[in-house]
């Protein structure tokens, strides 16, 4: 069954389909398509997850296919390795992106490295749901950017959606992908609407789901290149509107998939303008943006103007929400970054 | 103190949504005293062909536990961490499974999964340093052997419940299997042990835990790891059936480990069973017993060797003569010597093959990774200055 056929259970509405409804689509979707499907997860049964991203699942599904687990993350993700060594595909919801960590020794020793240690024979087919990041007004442990430590781990694919059609797409990817995927759902962009989304995550043209590793270019420009994603493309997207005033056209890279890293379209874009800014919440000491500065430098270094920037979340404990606009690029820090582009030289 | 009996008082007495006490714990309640079968009366109710072939495969497991051992001493086999003393809990855990069951051994295990049928060489690839697994998990069954502790719990649980999963969702294909996860006395403190027990409890998966209580993790006596009264009762706190058994007693716990499964494969729940039992040889070969158990302790256990006692059995009921005896130690002998000429045989890893299997494809960036270290190695291999550039 494809995606196109099968989208209508949550279609679009006049106001607009919400990253939610693109979620629980693919979800819904990919359990129709293959019964080998399961989800589990903390509340993901008939309160529909604490974000309704399983809305309805279990009632469609049966709480075997949907099914409330232990409060135990360890155990979820362990157990979710055991049935995929069975050969069912487990979509795992760990309820926010601080409470995945004590499924941590899972994810790094056995998803991450079984096919390798069992020399190809057996791979785990999980998919990782994590909603992550903060602007969402969270109390501590309810915002954190933990994609550094997933990207660090050969093994894993480590990809975010920006847009509703992407979550759509990129979800469904994940699930049919037969190498782990942790998949980091931006919570800020949850209730965003787009008119038609899952239309467009089924038109993709080859297949019937979006390919993981690939970025796109949202905007195209000539005087220098945003490179962000997850929550930070609207941000990015701000800026690049807000540039146009002061006359400089910003191109903005969505990276979507942060492993495997998609160093082609990445590299054309920053070489087509000479000058990058990446653009993330998470901290910057040791974070993704610096293995994207690192990259771009190594390949980019003759067509630079200026050294690679990076607009990050500070080195700081995630911040108390009434302090939290400071702590997240915003669309001035990501203007004051391209002003210190070296214009000049 | 007075406890106030508070039956008589409107809405105290019963929950009103159910969720108060919920079963009886008693048939869950391990015998604090290890279940034991040698010189008893319940020995007599075993084949004597059963009884042959424990034997058989004891007297193999100590030699193929001795001979892993000599390896390390020559430097073939990075590290070892024996299971001598422990061949009981060994063997059985392997005879006691069906061809569709599946086991779930740690670094300790190796015996286990040679007794289950996989080449030596291949259950010894983690140990040389060859490759991180050298057998296919699905052709024996039998899951990579686990190093992070406990963490295998929770595998043997989800894939017991996956087997149940598709055998509701396609009668046609049920395979009634049971998972069977090895685990040390140490690992019991880990919190995926409790994770996976209680996810076994709750999902009511045919799994069977067997804890193997040798009395230390590394250099950490019991009596640091936990202060329950048995291993066995930590069965009670997830609704599951707690059992103890003398761990050097092969027919008790081939005895208790059979009804464990049956009771698992029928639906029943999963089972932990605690095995009482001894490391004779220090954590590995790399570590040094002396510091932390005194040698007294250890002649102590000598005597009650598992295999020393069940030939002793076996000559009592007159199962065992010098012959039989002689014959099963030149099995032992051929394949120690068999093991040596595999390693003879045995090919280096090819460095190619550390790009491989990271992913189902491999990325741009490994394959530019691969190709790196290809051209380094040919560059070495044509004796030219590889460092150079
Ligand atoms: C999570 C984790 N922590 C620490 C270790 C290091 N380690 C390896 S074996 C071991 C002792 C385990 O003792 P036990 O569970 O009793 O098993 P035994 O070695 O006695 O068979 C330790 C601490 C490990 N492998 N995994
Ligand atoms: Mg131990």
């Amino acid at each position: 069954m494809s995606a196109t056929t099968t989208r209508r259970t949550t279609g679009p509405t006049t106001s607009g389909t919400t990253m939610v409804a693109a979620l629980n689509a693919a979800l819904r979707d990919a359990m129709a398509a293959d019964p080998a499907v399961h989800v589990l997860g903390e509340d993901v049964g008939s309160l529909g997850g604490v974000f309704r991203v399983t809305d309805g699942l279990s009632a469609q599904f049966g709480e075997r296919r949907c099914l409330d687990t232990p409060l135990a993350e360890a155990g979820i993700l362990g157990t979710a390795i055991g049935m995929a060594m069975y050969g069912l595909r487990p979509v795992v919801e760990m309820q926010f992106d601080a409470f995945a960590y004590p499924a941590f020794e899972q994810l790094v020793s056995h998803v991450a490295k079984m096919r390798n240690r069992t020399g190809g024979r057996m791979g785990l087919p999980i998919t990782i749901r994590v909603p992550y990041g903060g602007g969402v007004g969270g109390v501590e442990h309810h915002s954190d950017s933990s994609e550094a430590y997933y990207a660090h781990t050969p093994g894993l694919h480590v990809v975010t959606p920006a847009t509703v059609a992407d979550a759509y797409g990129l979800l469904r990817a994940a699930i049919a992908s037969d190498d782990p995927v942790v998949f980091l759902e931006p919570k800020r962009l949850y209730w965003s609407t787009e008119p038609d989304p899952i239309a467009e995550a089924g038109a993709t043209g080859a297949g019937e789901v979006a390919p993981i590793g690939q970025a796109v270019v949202r905007r195209a420009g000539t005087s220098a290149t945003l490179l962000t994603y997850g929550p930070s493309l609207p941000v990015c997207l701000d800026a690049a509107r807000a540039a146009e005033d002061e006359g400089l056209d910003l191109a903005v890279v969505d990276l979507r998939s942060l492993v495997p890293f998609d160093d082609e379209t990445v590299c054309a874009a920053v070489r087509a303008t000479g000058r990058a800014v990446v653009v993330h919440e998470a901290s910057g000491f040791g974070g993704v943006g610096a293995e994207i500065a690192a990259r771009v430098s190594e390949r980019c270094f003759h067509h630079l103007a200026a050294p690679v920037l990076r607009v990050t979340g500070y080195d700081i404990p995630y911040p108390p929400p009434m302090l939290e606009k400071h702590h997240l690029p915003s669309v001035d820090r990501v203007l004051d970054a391209v002003a210190r582009l070296q214009w000049e030289a | 103190m007075t406890i106030v009996d508070d039956s008589t008082t409107p809405g105290l007495a019963e929950p009103p949504t159910g969720h108060g006490p919920r079963r009886d714990p008693a048939p869950l309640l391990p015998d604090p005293r290890p279940v034991r079968v040698l010189g008893t009366d319940a020995a007599a109710a075993f084949d004597p062909g059963l009884l042959h072939e424990l034997h058989r495969q004891l007297v193999l497991g100590r030699r193929f536990n001795q001979q892993a051992t000599t390896l390390t001493r020559q430097g073939r086999i990075a590290v070892y961490p024996a299971s001598t003393g422990q061949e009981a809990c060994q063997v059985a855990a392997a005879m006691v499974l069906s061809s569709q069951d599946w086991l779930f051994p740690t670094y300790r295990d190796t015996l286990a999964v040679v007794a289950r049928g996989v080449r030596p060489i291949d259950a010894l690839t983690l140990m040389r340093g060859h490759a991180h697994s050298g057998y296919d998990p699905y052709t024996h069954r039998i899951a990579p052997l686990a190093t992070p502790l406990a963490t295998q719990a929770a595998h043997a649980v989800g894939l017991a419940h996956a087997a149940r999963l598709r055998a509701a969702a396609d009668p046609a294909s049920a395979e009634d299997l049971v998972a069977l996860a090895l685990v040390g006395d140490g690992a019991t403190s880990e919190g995926d042990f409790h994770e996976a027990l209680n996810f076994a409890g709750v999902l009511g998966a045919p799994v069977v835990f067997l804890v193997q209580n040798n009395g230390y993790a590394i250099s950490v006596p019991l009596a640091r790891q936990s202060a329950a009264p048995t291993l066995a009762h930590k069965a009670v706190g997830y609704g599951i059936v707690g059992r103890l058994v003398d761990g050097n007693d092969v027919l008790a716990v081939h005895r208790v480990l059979s009804e464990a499964v049956a009771h698992a494969r029928a639906g029943r729940g999963p089972v932990l069973v605690e095995a009482i039992t001894y490391r004779l040889e220090a954590h590995t070969n790399a570590d040094d017993a002396s510091r932390y158990r005194p040698a007294g302790e250890v002649d102590a256990w000598r005597a009650r060797d598992p295999v020393t006692l069940f030939e002793r059995h076996l000559r009592d009921v007159g199962l065992l003569d010098d012959a039989r005896a002689d014959a099963v130690a030149r099995a032992a002998e051929e394949l120690a010597a068999h093991i040596r000429a595999q390693f003879d045989a045995a090919p280096a890893p090819d460095p190619g093959s550390l790009f491989e299997h990271v992913y189902a494809q491999p990325t741009a960036q490994l394959r530019e990774q691969a190709a790196d270290l290809a051209a380094r190695l040919a560059l070495e291999a044509d004796g030219t200055d590889g460092g150079a550039a």
